[in-house]
């Protein structure tokens, strides 16, 4: 009983992670409605920002601070710069573009700081919470953080102007266009709050995984997963979708004989496609309804 | 009769380059290429001759890929994992039971067509970003599946397995990697000539109707399910295929050859060449194979930045791929004609 709530709380612990990142995928997806391939890569770049500004000498917060600034102005202007101009071309095309940040984000981060592994602080004591020995101050800190992003984003999606002016440019581009809003604009300022969400994320994952350019690779995919799982429409969702694949991946990986550990991310992603057979729009995900 | 032909004339339809159809183009172009191909080896050192045949061998991963996104609107980011099969059924048929090369190709292919049909069963029920994260896991649980220890006596585990080059048969006068290439292309040719039949047969209409408009085809009568789950299992047929030949080529098959970055690469090899042109498979072969190298000589560190700079360009210059973009051009220009006319 005792390895099972162990393994479950590291499970929350490491969902955790995954839940931060499933909320930027979630947010990308609202404002393009397509799943960006280099949102994890644009996360790991961030926290490059944010580790060299702390190698400058800037206290943590101020650095927290203006790494979120300098990548919510970079992701405005990559959507600006970079797909603006193929707004048109086939969904397949943007894919290939993702795809092509990836590598070059990639290849960009390994070339500045170099492939070695580097240590990320935790603004958060290093003693867990009052002394209990099941999970660490860094983690709950990362829940913490997790679960403010959620509200922040909940109350300016679903009470602010600005925020059902985003909705309404991901729901219906030319509709949303009629009545006056910017769409295009809007598609760009999703783009700026997903990579915002990404650094933070970044910055919280890092001292966990350590810094270096692949750090992400992995995150993204159990972040996707978690997104999906909860549905990809749904914030609350996706926070609960990457809880839900952290203890999953615990769980398994500790109780499954046999294939157990080796198996860990296939047993997790075989039980998401049994969620999706089941539930095909998510845990959370509003069915989508077309008219004919 | 008369009319008709008259008709012809003056229709843009059947517009004119240089005296010739475009139809009448694609064929003498067809034909040039024929004889390229057939001619190129015997000019070509060993090594580019070797990628020469990977570069056919991805074509037809891609043609595969095509079949399934380009004709039946269908996603995948997991046919590394067909390619990994086909692989590895080749490699263990050769290795273990000593089979000859040239029979362990049908049985790869059969046995990709059972699992992509059987992988295609559940995948009905998933639509694009959702069908997107299902084959992108198969596709990363691929190297993971053939590293499990309780495998290892078929797979080889982390180590794989080696396979031994054939020889040129009847004593020819080839080189191992000249045959391969002959081989290769002989296979090349049969595909692309099925995949032609198969695009501009019933079945083909079929499988485009469900893409432009899954709905309305099921009006039609068209059993949605039965030919989207055949699409999978044809599409993984020619990755698996494709898999075979590349174990044969490379003569070695490794769980670390086909991760999900292979799977990427036949996307791109797809969106470069013309989602839903057949032709364009063999364009998008020759970029995953030559373009990353390209990026290397550029500049070391940066490889990769360079690839993706590449690409954009690519998509940037042409956003339908090759295909759309020589359609484009040959349209404008016989347009450009006849109004000079």
């Amino acid at each position: 009983m005792e390895l099972f709530l162990h393994q479950l709380l590291a499970g929350i612990a490491t969902g955790g992670i995954y839940a931060c990142m499933a909320l930027a995928v979630v947010m990308i997806y609202q404002s393009i409605d397509h799943f960006n391939f280099a949102q994890g890569e644009m996360a790991m770049f961030s926290t490059y920002i944010a580790w060299q500004l702390l190698a400058w000498g800037f206290p943590y917060w101020i650095a927290f601070a203006f790494t979120i600034v300098i990548s919510f102005i970079a992701g405005v202007v990559i959507e600006r710069a970079l797909f603006k101009p193929i707004r048109n071309a086939p969904v397949l095309s943007h894919i290939i573009v993702f795809i092509a940040m990836f590598s070059i984000l990639n290849s960009i981060a390994g070339f500045i700081w170099e492939h070695t592994i580097k240590s990320f602080p935790s603004p958060f004591p290093s003693q867990p919470l009052f002394n209990n020995r099941l999970i660490g101050a860094h983690d709950l800190g990362m829940i913490a953080v997790t679960l403010i992003l959620l509200v922040l984003l909940y109350v300016l999606f679903r009470h602010t102007r600005l925020g059902l002016a985003m909705r309404a440019a991901a729901a219906n581009p030319d509709s949303a266009r009629l009545v006056g809003i910017r769409v295009g604009w809007m598609v760009a300022l999703g783009w700026g709050l997903a990579a915002a969400i990404g650094a933070v994320a970044g910055m919280m994952i890092a001292p966990v995984v350590f810094l270096e350019p692949n750090m992400m690779l992995g995150i993204l995919l159990y972040g996707l997963a978690g997104a999906v799982v909860g549905g990809l429409t749904s914030p609350v969702g996706a926070v609960l979708g990457g809880f839900a694949v952290g203890i999953v991946e615990n769980l398994a990986g500790t109780f499954v004989p046999v294939i157990g550990k080796e198996l860990k991310l296939t047993i997790a992603l075989v039980l998401i496609v049994a969620v999706l057979m089941v539930k095909p729009s998510g845990l959370f995900g509003r069915t989508a309804v077309s008219r004919v | 009769m008369a009319v008709r032909e008259d008709i012809a004339e003056t229709a843009v339809a059947a517009p004119r380059l240089g005296g010739l159809t475009v139809p009448a183009w694609q064929r003498l172009i067809l034909v040039a290429a024929l004889i390229v191909g057939l001619a190129l080896p015997l000019f070509l050192k060993n090594f580019h001759v070797f990628q020469l045949t990977l570069v056919m061998v991805y074509a037809i991963a891609i043609l595969g890929l095509n079949l399934l996104t380009g004709i039946n609107g269908q996603f995948s980011l997991g046919h590394s994992a067909f390619y990994a099969i086909g692989a590895y059924t080749t490699a263990i048929l050769m290795d273990r039971f000593g089979v000859p090369y040239f029979l362990t190709l049908p049985a790869a292919g059969v046995v990709c067509l059972v699992a992509g049909f059987l992988f295609g069963l559940p995948a009905l029920r998933l639509e694009g970003l959702y069908l997107a994260l299902a084959t992108f896991a198969l596709a990363v649980a691929t190297p993971q599946l053939l590293k499990l220890s309780i495998l290892e006596h078929w797979t080889g585990g982390v180590q794989g397995i080696v396979i031994i080059k054939p020889d040129a048969p009847f004593g020819l006068p080839l080189s191992q990697d000249r045959w391969l290439y002959y081989f290769t292309l002989a296979v090349l040719l049969l595909m692309f000539v099925a995949a032609v039949r198969l695009v501009s047969s019933r079945t083909g209409r079929a499988l485009k109707a469900i893409r432009d408009n899954p709905l309305a085809a099921k009006a039609m009568g068209i059993d949605t399910a039965f030919y989207k789950s055949m699409a999978f299992g044809v599409s993984a047929l020619y990755t698996g295929v494709a898999g075979s030949l590349g174990a044969i080529v490379v003569q070695f098959v490794a769980p670390d050859s086909f991760t999900f970055f292979l799977a990427v690469s036949f996307l791109v090899g797809l969106v470069v060449g013309g989602v839903g042109s057949i032709p364009g498979a063999l364009i998008g072969g020759i970029f995953i194979m030559y373009i990353p190298n390209l990026a290397e000589q550029v500049s070391k560190g940066l490889a990769w930045a360079v690839y993706g700079a590449i690409l954009i360009l690519v998509i940037y210059v042409m956003p339908t791929g090759a295909a759309g973009f020589v359609r484009l051009v040959t349209g404008r220009l016989a347009r450009l004609m006849s109004s000079n006319r």
